[in-house]
C-alpha cells in the first residue's frame, strides 16, 4: 500500500487537555505522526493544529474519522492535495567555530537564504523558514561540515490552504 | 445554587431517578445534596467497579443512561475498567467523579488521580469542569453526549470547591456543540444504491450487531429480513436482533459461532452488515473474511466503517432509521436455493454438548429457555459467555447483557443487579463461571440489601475454563495457573483429573448464607428444575445455583487464531 506524505489541519477547542487527547488517540491507535504543532487562531476558544503524517490511504481515512469523532473537534480538514503554503522554523546552532567555518556558514546562509540570527566568538546560529523536506536537506548539510559541533530544533511543519492555486 | 444542587437538578431533568453512587472526601457534598431526595433513588454498591457494571446493566436493559457518581483517587480509578467494558459495548453512561479542588489540582493532593486523562482514550468524553459557570452546560452536554449517537461512556470530573460554589440556578435546555454533532438522517442515494446491490444478489446475507439492538430497531429488522427473505446471521451483541426461533436466523458467527452461520458468511455473495465493528473475534483470518461478498455497512460511526474491512457501500446513519429507510425500498427476493442450503446447514449442524453427560451448560439454558417468558440474562466472560450465546434464545433486544467488546470478567453479576433494578418486574439471572462470580463476589451485600430476587447462575468447573480449553487445544494441556481448586501442597504439573483433588474455595452455598441469601449446588441433570424452584421461592434475595459441571467440558465449535471462519473444530 502506498505510503506518502499527508497533512491534515485540524480545528479543536482551546482548552486544557486537548493536545494531550489529539496526541494521545494518534498513538493510542498507533498512528506515527511525523509533526504536529498547534497554536491558538484569530478566535482565542480555537487552537488550530497542523498534523503531519507519513501513512497509507487506508490508515488516513481512519486517522480522520477517528480524529472527527473527537468532541474536541471542530473540523477536520484533509490538506494533502490541496494547495497550501507550508513551513517549518528551523535553528540550527554550529559550535567551537574558526574563522573559516564562520565563512562558511554566512556563505551558506547567503546561497540558501537562511538568516544568521545570533553569534559570538566561537558560535553562530541561523534560522531557517523553509519546508520540512528543505529543512532536512539544510541540516544534513549542516551535518556533513560541521560533523558533531551542531545542535539543530525545528516546530514542525504549519500549513494552511492557498488564496490562489498556487502553493509551497 | 450550589454546584451540588444544580447537579442534582441536573439529574431530575434528565430523568434519571436512580444513580450507583460510592461516597468519598471529594464526593461528600454532593451525596449530602441528594440526602432525603425522594425522586432519585441511590444505590450503594460494595465496589466502584462492581458500581460502574450495575449502572451499565441498568443502561443496557432500560435504554436509559446510567450514572455513576464516585469520589475521586481510587473511586474514580476503580471505575476505569467499567468505563472501557461500556465505550466498547456502545452503552450510555455518565460518570461523576469527586476531584481535588481547583487550587490542589497536579499538587499530588491526596486521592488525586487525572482521571480525565486516564480515562481519555477509553470513553466518548471526559472532562474536569474548571468553572461553576460552566457546571450546567457541562451536565448537559454530558447526557447529550452519553446517549446519541453512538452511545458511550462520558465522566465528568468536578473539583470540590466548584461543587460548594454559588451560582446560577439555570440548566439549559438545549445543546449546540461545534464539535459534537451525531449524523440524525438517512442518505438516501445510498439506501437506493444498497437495495438495488441487495437485488442482484444470488447469496445474500444480513449480518446484524448490537447497533440493532441499541437504537431498538428490532420489529424494523424482523420486517426487513422477512420482507426480502434473506437470512439473518448475528454477532453476540447482535443477538436478540431477531427473535432466535426465527426461520431466517441462522445463529452467531465468529470464533465460536454456528456452522451455518459462519460458512454462510464464506458463501454469501453480498453481506448487509448493520451496527457491527467487524471485530476481530467475528472476522477470523481478515484477509479471507467474506471473500465472495460485496459489503454494505450501516452504522452510525463512520470509524467503524472500513477500518477493519472494505466497504463496498457505506451508510453512516442510526440503524433503526436506516432499516426503515430500507423498508421503503425493499422487495421480496428470490433466493430459495441459497436459503434452504442454509436451513439445511442449520439442521444438519446445530450447536450441541451432546457429547457429555449428566449436567451441562446447555441443558442449563435450555431450560431457562423453556420455562422463563423473556427473561434479563447477564453473563460473565468466558466459557459461560460463549455458552450462552451459543444456546440462549432470546425474544428482542436488551433481554442479554455481555462484555462482548472488552470481555471483562466480573461483570456478570452486578450488571444483573442494575438490570433488576432497572426492570422489576422481569426475571434476571446472570450466568457466571466460577472464575469471573469472585470477581465481584461482594456485590451479595448489594443485592441482599435491596433485596433483589436475582437467580445466580455458577458454572462451576474449577477452572478458568476458556484458558483452559486453549490450553488444553492450542498448548499441549499445560494448565498454567487456570486451576482454581490448586492448592501449594498439589503436585507439579498435575493433568490427572481422577484423583481426589483438594476441596473447592469458597464454598459457595455457605458463601451466600454468610450474606443471607440462598445457595443451592447441583451436579445432575434431573436436579435443573428443583434448583430453579427453589430460587423462584425466594422473592426477596438473590439466590446462587452452584451448577457443578464436567471440569473439562469445551465450547464448540471453535475457529482457531489466524484460521478463516469456516476452518471450524466442530468438537
Amino acid at each position: 500500500m502506498k505510503v506518502k506524505k499527508r497533512y491534515i489541519s485540524l480545528y479543536v477547542e482551546n482548552r486544557i487537555g486537548v493536545l494531550a487527547k489529539i496526541s494521545g488517540l494518534l498513538a493510542g491507535k498507533s498512528y506515527n505522526l511525523d509533526t504536529l504543532t498547534v497554536g491558538v487562531t484569530e478566535d482565542p476558544a480555537v487552537s488550530r493544529m497542523t498534523i503531519g503524517l507519513t501513512i497509507d490511504d487506508i490508515t488516513f481515512e481512519q486517522v480522520k474519522k477517528q480524529l472527527n469523532r473527537c468532541v474536541v473537534v471542530i473540523k477536520v480538514i484533509d490538506i494533502s492535495e490541496v494547495p497550501i503554503h507550508k513551513k517549518e522554523l528551523l535553528f540550527i546552532k554550529v559550535s567551537s567555530c574558526t574563522e573559516k567555518d564562520k565563512a562558511e556558514i554566512f556563505r551558506i546562509a547567503q546561497a540558501f537564504e537562511l538568516e544568521v540570527i545570533d553569534y559570538d566568538r566561537k558560535n553562530v546560529m541561523v534560522q531557517c523558514v523553509k519546508t520540512e523536506g528543505a529543512n532536512n536537506d539544510m541540516i544534513a548539510l549542516f551535518n556533513d561540515i560541521f560533523v558533531n559541533r551542531i545542535e539543530v530544533v525545528r516546530g514542525g511543519s504549519v500549513a494552511i490552504e492557498a488564496i490562489s492555486t498556487r502553493s509551497q | 445554587m450550589k454546584g451540588t444542587e444544580i447537579i442534582v437538578k441536573a439529574l431530575k431533568e434528565e430523568g434519571v431517578d436512580t444513580i450507583f453512587g460510592y461516597p468519598g472526601g471529594q464526593a461528600v457534598d454532593i451525596f449530602d445534596a441528594l440526602y432525603g431526595e425522594k425522586e432519585i433513588e441511590v444505590i450503594l454498591p460494595r465496589h466502584e467497579q462492581a458500581l460502574i457494571h450495575a449502572a451499565d446493566g441498568y443502561a443496557r436493559s432500560t435504554g436509559k443512561v446510567g450514572v455513576c457518581l464516585v469520589t475521586s483517587g481510587p473511586g474514580a480509578t476503580n471505575l476505569v475498567t467499567g468505563i472501557a467494558t461500556a465505550n466498547y459495548d456502545s452503552v450510555p453512561l455518565v460518570c461523576i467523579t469527586g476531584q481535588v479542588p481547583l487550587g490542589l489540582m497536579g499538587n499530588d493532593a491526596f486521592q488525586e488521580v487525572d482521571i480525565v486523562g486516564i480515562t481519555n482514550s477509553i470513553c466518548k468524553y471526559a472532562v474536569t469542569v474548571r468553572t461553576r459557570e460552566e457546571l450546567p452546560r457541562i451536565l448537559k452536554e454530558a447526557f447529550y453526549i452519553a446517549r446519541t449517537g453512538r452511545p458511550g461512556p462520558v465522566v465528568v470530573d468536578i473539583p470540590k470547591d466548584i461543587q460548594q460554589a454559588e451560582g446560577s440556578d439555570a440548566y439549559p435546555e438545549e445543546v449546540n456543540m461545534r464539535g459534537y454533532k451525531p449524523n440524525q438522517s438517512v442518505h438516501v442515494g445510498q439506501i437506493k444504491k444498497a437495495v438495488s446491490m441487495l437485488k442482484r444478489a444470488k447469496k445474500p446475507l444480513f449480518l446484524i450487531g448490537g447497533g440493532v439492538n441499541i437504537s431498538g430497531a428490532n420489529e424494523e429488522m424482523r420486517q426487513l429480513a422477512e420482507t426480502t427473505g434473506v437470512p439473518v446471521i448475528t454477532t453476540i451483541m447482535g443477538k436478540g436482533a431477531i427473535p432466535s426461533d426465527h426461520r431466517l436466523y441462522l445463529g452467531n458467527i465468529g470464533i465460536h459461532g454456528s456452522y451455518a452461520a459462519n460458512h454462510a458468511v464464506s458463501e454469501c455473495d453480498v453481506l448487509f452488515s448493520i451496527g457491527t465493528r467487524f471485530n476481530d473475534r467475528i472476522t477470523g483470518k481478515i484477509s479471507e473474511f467474506a471473500k465472495n461478498a460485496k459489503i454494505i455497512h450501516i452504522d452510525i460511526d463512520s470509524a467503524s466503517i472500513s477500518k477493519n474491512i472494505v466497504v463496498d457501500i457505506p451508510i453512516v446513519a442510526d440503524a433503526r432509521l436506516a432499516i426503515m429507510k430500507l423498508l421503503e425500498y425493499v422487495a421480496p427476493l428470490k433466493n430459495e436455493k441459497w436459503v434452504e442450503q442454509l436451513l439445511q446447514w442449520k439442521e444438519e449442524y446445530p450447536i450441541t454438548m451432546n457429547n457429555y453427560d449428566g449436567l451441562t451448560p446447555e441443558k442449563i439454558i435450555q431450560y431457562i429457555n423453556n420455562h422463563f417468558e423473556s427473561p434479563i440474562v447477564t453473563t460473565d466472560v468466558g466459557q459461560n459467555q460463549l455458552w450462552a450465546t451459543q444456546y440462549l434464545e432470546l425474544q428482542s433486544g436488551r433481554h442479554f447483557l455481555t462484555s462482548g467488546g472488552l470481555g471483562t470478567m466480573g461483570y456478570g453479576f452486578p450488571a444483573a443487579i442494575g438490570a433488576k433494578i432497572g426492570n422489576p418486574e422481569s426475571t434476571v439471572i446472570a450466568i457466571s463461571g466460577d472464575g469471573g462470580m469472585q470477581m465481584n463476589i461482594q456485590e451479595l451485600a448489594t443485592a441482599v440489601a435491596l433485596e433483589l430476587p436475582l437467580i445466580l447462575i455458577v458454572l462451576n468447573n474449577g477452572y478458568l475454563g476458556n484458558v483452559r480449553q486453549w490450553q488444553e487445544l492450542f498448548y499441549q494441556k499445560r494448565y498454567s495457573n487456570t486451576c482454581l481448586r490448586y492448592r501449594k501442597s498439589c503436585e507439579d504439573n498435575c493433568t490427572d483429573k481422577s484423583k481426589c483433588c483438594p476441596k473447592y474455595t469458597p464454598d459457595f452455598i455457605k458463601l451466600a448464607e454468610s450474606y443471607e441469601a440462598y445457595g443451592i449446588r447441583i451436579s445432575k441433570e434431573e436436579e435443573i428444575a428443583r434448583a430453579f424452584d427453589y430460587a423462584l421461592g425466594h422473592k426477596n434475595a438473590p439466590t446462587i445455583i452452584e451448577c457443578v459441571i464436567e471440569r473439562e467440558a469445551n465450547v464448540f465449535p471453535i475457529v482457531p487464531t489466524g484460521k478463516t471462519l469456516d476452518d471450524m473444530i466442530m468438537d
